[in-house]
């Protein structure tokens, strides 16, 4: 097997028993990518230097058996939202071209204390805003799986890095399923953790009530470990939470029997492929054949979720992306014969369509007179949706359902059509407005392609998710399955 | 006089919108230094004020604590329940495109400010206290329209800024300009501000309307901007009324604006309509949970506030026997007001020491711009200027120039002294009979004295002052003493 075909825990063994270093195993990675990035167009940015650099120092600290942690020299792949100290942070976007933050992301720090590698920065929709990587101000990604369908989005650079074997792991944000939905269309694992589990500062916003970052695993065992060296509380993001961080692995593998598992009636949505509903349907027999039990449950505001996401994640964005105007930082369209008219083409030209969509439907979501039918109703449905998460888990332990209802589309296939594309998140979507988290874990392919079962467990319960996410893929080979450009498993 | 004719037929209403910046070592919402004065440009920022991508706002506790602290001040509710907004719009001063801000929670609300005019008792409702982040500052290169180019210092950007507003309680623009007084006063003697109009510490918006006599409903209301001293709102605000006056009577409509007060030009000129009105798309600020105040924590700031002008006013007609304009005035500034209260201490009579503070002192400060606490003359010398006068050494009229040279001088103690002097009695013949005097008349301290007390002989001193009416010298006084007794 290939050193890039491995997952964090086989690769850590390989570094602390100094059958592999860091440096080599970085130098293949990086080969990967030279093989095939060109096809699947993940990285906006690698950074060999930096990668190689922090290889080297990983080795040393294997070397003198100092502070070794399980992310120890592993080669990481970072969303293009994560801010990076004086690496080119863009957001997938041309109106911050150019712009290099003087800071690290709270999460990016941490990962540099665990000695982790950073290979670069992927690929994503532009201010994370999409479902298919198509509106990245740069280049679109292509699925590993098959190079003329999409990867899915946001995050869909890091699901095809980790997917192609470009990195053993990577971060990934979710403000409406950006994780889950690429990781479950590129057959990896993906978390969107509660609202408040991960720091978020140093994230470029999308929508600050909604986004989180996550890991983007090969297995889920992988994303446990990512997610235990990210979460926690940060005093420089006053939303992160302060409950302490369980040790995510030590119940990882407890098993589902006598769980109570609930499939929410409204998650079998209109337009699912049949063979993606029989995927779950035989998930979720398969998991009631590891003893859990499962019932149906309603989450009976589900249908309203998407247009409420809709009112309030654009609204957030519109006043997030106010500060891209031009006069600090990044793309300058210069020309304008005022103050107003260079704002107007900075940002006309620095914007891709869907941001500048998305703009004008937060803008007039709160403008006055239109507020109170907008936005303050789009909230009121999120408290609704807060209270079925809420009513659903008093009677069952965690939720059920697929993650996207197809799989992989073509590129192209949607992108005249705004609502077809909204219509991907329709069931990931409700767990990031029910201050819930996530988990899609590859449960199938239909027609070569891959496809993900959605774990959602209470607001902190992420150890509930990957404890069921766990039980699947110990009893299914799914996970096992690689893509064409990453090669066979031997 | 236009102003004057107004009352008459009009009724003036006035609401104030104070802000202030409060006194905190960092900003609002990071670690950043305040100093945005003597910084150089851009030396007090980090991704956080200057609005960086993936920046977080973190909550300064105390610039809360100092928001309800002046809500306290003022009489206000405080809710136990507040959030911060994000007020949208754009402008270069403005790192984010959006100010945080408060909306419909503020910290407290429902106030009052109650105030003395020309021995009138008057008050003044609080709508509001809330806080809010200072943005940057612009630096065009020449005039505004002209400009090539603007720079940008984000140094005040993040700055906590406080808002006060006022109900339409206000009737002229002595009121305004007295209320805005009393309410500085408050802002300093509880530490939350400097105070300082020129540099912006303290910046006044005035909303203006007219109302025909008798009628209840408001009048078409102006928002006058850009005043920076007591005096500018008052001339901003009268010539608003005569102004407003004119368009009514010629039977026009005013149209709702905002003005700019041009201090040079003495007018106020317009800047935008209404129908340019910014729609500013309030929402909650998502970057910050909304806060729980608690009343342990208000109860807690309470306590700690100090004796505030009016209670310090009443104190000083009541135990000082001041009236009631004169305890106005002094207590007007808490510099002022300590200095008064030190120079009693020492010994002044309270009337007294009010008319020299209050009058030449004032008098000369003003002339300078100069604060009461930047003068070389501290209460200690004022209270033996005082002592000087009641003794009958010196008249009304030299302790005037005295007090003038004191005051110029960077040490006024030379002055004072000489002052002592130029009175004192020279000839040796003079305190030979005062001498005299003062061992017959007091054989039992001059007994005390043989026997070996030290502190008889400045007993005896202190009576040939008195009898010299602080003429002699007292080392003089000491000398011929101690060789008449022996």
């Amino acid at each position: 097997m290939k050193l890039y075909q491995r997952t964090i825990r086989e690769l850590h063994q390989m570094l602390i028993d100094r059958e592999i270093s860091s440096v080599e195993l970085t130098d293949a990675v990086l080969n990967q990518i030279d093989l095939v990035g060109d096809k699947t167009k993940a990285y906006l940015l690698v950074t060999r230097e930096l990668a190689l650099g922090q290889a080297q120092a990983a080795d040393e600290r294997l070397r003198a058996k100092r502070d070794v942690r399980p992310l120890t020299g592993i080669p990481i792949a970072l969303k293009d939202v994560l801010c990076v100290r004086d690496v080119a942070s863009t957001a997938g976007s041309k109106i911050l071209g150019g712009f290099t933050p003087p800071y690290s992301a709270t999460v990016v720090e941490r990962l540099e204390g665990e000695g982790a590698v950073f290979l670069g920065k992927t690929n994503c929709d532009e201010f994370a805003m999409g479902s298919s990587n198509e509106n990245s101000g740069y280049w679109p990604v292509h699925n590993p799986w098959s190079l003329d369908r999409v990867p899915g989005g946001s995050s869909g650079g890091s699901a095809a890095a980790v997917a192609s074997g470009e990195a053993i792991a990577a971060l990934g944000s979710d403000t409406g399923g950006s994780i889950r939905q690429p990781a479950a269309l590129t057959g990896i694992v993906g978390m969107k953790p509660t609202y408040g589990r991960v720091s978020r500062y140093g994230l470029i916003a999308f929508a600050s009530s909604l986004d989180q970052i996550g890991p983007m695993t090969r297995d889920v065992a992988d994303g446990a470990l990512l997610l235990q060296a990210i979460a926690g509380n940060d005093p420089r993001d006053s939303t992160s939470s302060s409950r302490p961080v369980p040790d995510y692995l030590a119940t990882l593998t407890d098993g589902v029997k006598g769980m109570r598992l609930g499939v929410p009636k409204e998650y079998f949505v209109a337009g699912m492929e049949p063979a993606v509903e029989q995927s779950i349907r035989d998930a979720i027999r398969l998991l009631e054949q590891q003893g859990a039990s499962i019932e149906e449950v309603s989450l009976p505001h589900s249908d309203v979720a998407l247009p409420a996401y809709y009112i309030i994640a654009p609204a957030e964005a519109s006043s997030n992306l106010a500060r891209y105007d031009g006069t600090r930082y990044g793309f300058q369209a210069g020309g304008g014969r005022n103050l107003i008219e260079e704002y107007m083409l900075t940002r006309q030209q620095g914007f891709g369509a869907e941001v500048k969509r998305r703009i004008m439907l937060g803008t007039y979501a709160l403008s006055s007179g239109y507020y109170d039918a907008y936005y303050l109703q789009a909230q009121k449905v999120r408290t609704l949706i807060i209270e079925d998460f809420k009513k659903a888990f008093e009677k069952v332990d965690a939720l059920l359902g697929a993650t996207s209802p197809t799989a992989a589309f073509e590129l192209g296939a949607k992108t005249q059509d705004p609502v077809a594309m909204y219509l991907n998140d329709i069931i990931t979507i409700p767990a990031n407005l029910g201050n819930v988290c996530g988990i899609s874990v590859p449960c199938g392919l239909v027609d070569g392609l891959p496809i993900g079962l959605q774990v959602i467990a209470p607001g902190f319960g992420e150890e509930v998710a990957l404890r069921v996410a766990y039980a699947f893929e110990a009893a299914t080979e799914f996970h096992r399955a690689r893509s064409p450009l990453m090669g066979a498993a031997a | 006089m236009r102003a004057l004719e107004a009352v008459t037929r009009y009724e003036v209403v006035v609401g104030l919108e104070v802000h202030a910046q409060i006194l905190t070592q960092s900003k609002m919402f990071c670690g950043c230094s305040t100093d945005y004065l003597t910084a150089p440009p851009n030396a007090n920022t980090c991704p956080v004020c200057l609005g960086l991508p993936g920046s977080l706002p973190v909550i300064n506790r105390r610039a809360v604590e100092a928001t309800i602290r002046t809500a306290l001040a003022l009489n206000c509710e405080i809710p136990e329940f507040s959030k911060f907004d994000r007020k949208n719009y754009f402008y270069p001063d403005l790192p984010k495109g959006y100010q945080i801000s408060q909306y419909d929670l503020p910290f407290s609300r429902n106030g009052r400010l109650e105030f003395d005019l020309n021995g009138e008792a008057k008050r003044c409702g609080i709508t509001r206290v809330h806080l809010e982040e200072d943005t940057g500052k612009l630096l065009h290169e020449g005039a505004i329209h002209e400009a090539q180019a603007s720079l940008v210092n984000f140094n005040r950007a993040g700055v906590p800024l406080m808002e006060i507003v006022s109900e339409p309680d206000l009737r002229s623009a002595d009121e305004a300009r007295e209320y805005v007084m009393r309410l500085r006063a408050i802002l300093q003697y509880i530490g939350v501000n400097g105070g300082d109009m020129e540099s912006g510490q303290l910046r006044c918006d005035a909303n203006v309307s007219l109302r025909p006599a008798g009628q209840t409903e408001y009048g078409t209301k102006v928002e006058v901007k850009n005043m920076n001293s007591f005096r500018a709102i008052h001339r901003a605000i009268e010539f608003e009324i005569g102004r407003q006056t004119e368009v009514l009577d010629a039977g026009g409509r005013l149209a709702q604006e905002t003005r700019g007060w041009n201090d040079a030009r003495g007018l106020t000129v317009s800047q935008r309509s209404k129908e340019y009105a910014e729609d500013y798309r309030y929402f909650p600020e998502p970057d910050l949970p909304p806060l729980d105040v608690s009343r342990e924590w208000v109860a807690q700031i309470r306590a700690g506030l100090p004796e505030l002008p009016a209670a310090r006013r009443e104190r000083f007609m009541t135990t000082l026997g001041l009236s009631p304009y004169d305890a106005s005035l002094l207590t007007s500034s808490k510099t002022m007001a300590e200095f008064f209260e030190e120079t009693v201490r020492l010994g002044a009579p309270a009337k007294t020491a009010a008319n020299w503070i209050l009058g030449d002192f004032s008098r000369l400060l003003n002339a300078d711009r100069k604060e009461i606490d930047e003068a070389s003359i501290k209460p200690v010398h004022l209270q033996q200027l005082i002592s000087l006068i009641d003794s009958g050494a010196i008249t009304g009229k030299m302790a005037k120039q005295t007090f003038e040279a004191m005051y110029r001088a960077p040490d006024p103690g030379p002055a004072l002294e000489a002052a002592r002097g130029s009175t004192q009695i020279s000839g040796d013949a003079e305190l030979d009979r005062i001498v005299d005097q003062v061992i017959a008349e007091n054989a039992k301290s001059v007994a005390d004295f043989k026997a070996g007390k030290e502190q008889a002989l400045k007993f005896l001193i202190g009576q040939g002052m008195k009898i010299s009416k602080g003429r002699a010298n007292p080392q003089r006084l000491d000398a011929l003493l101690r060789e008449k007794i022996s």
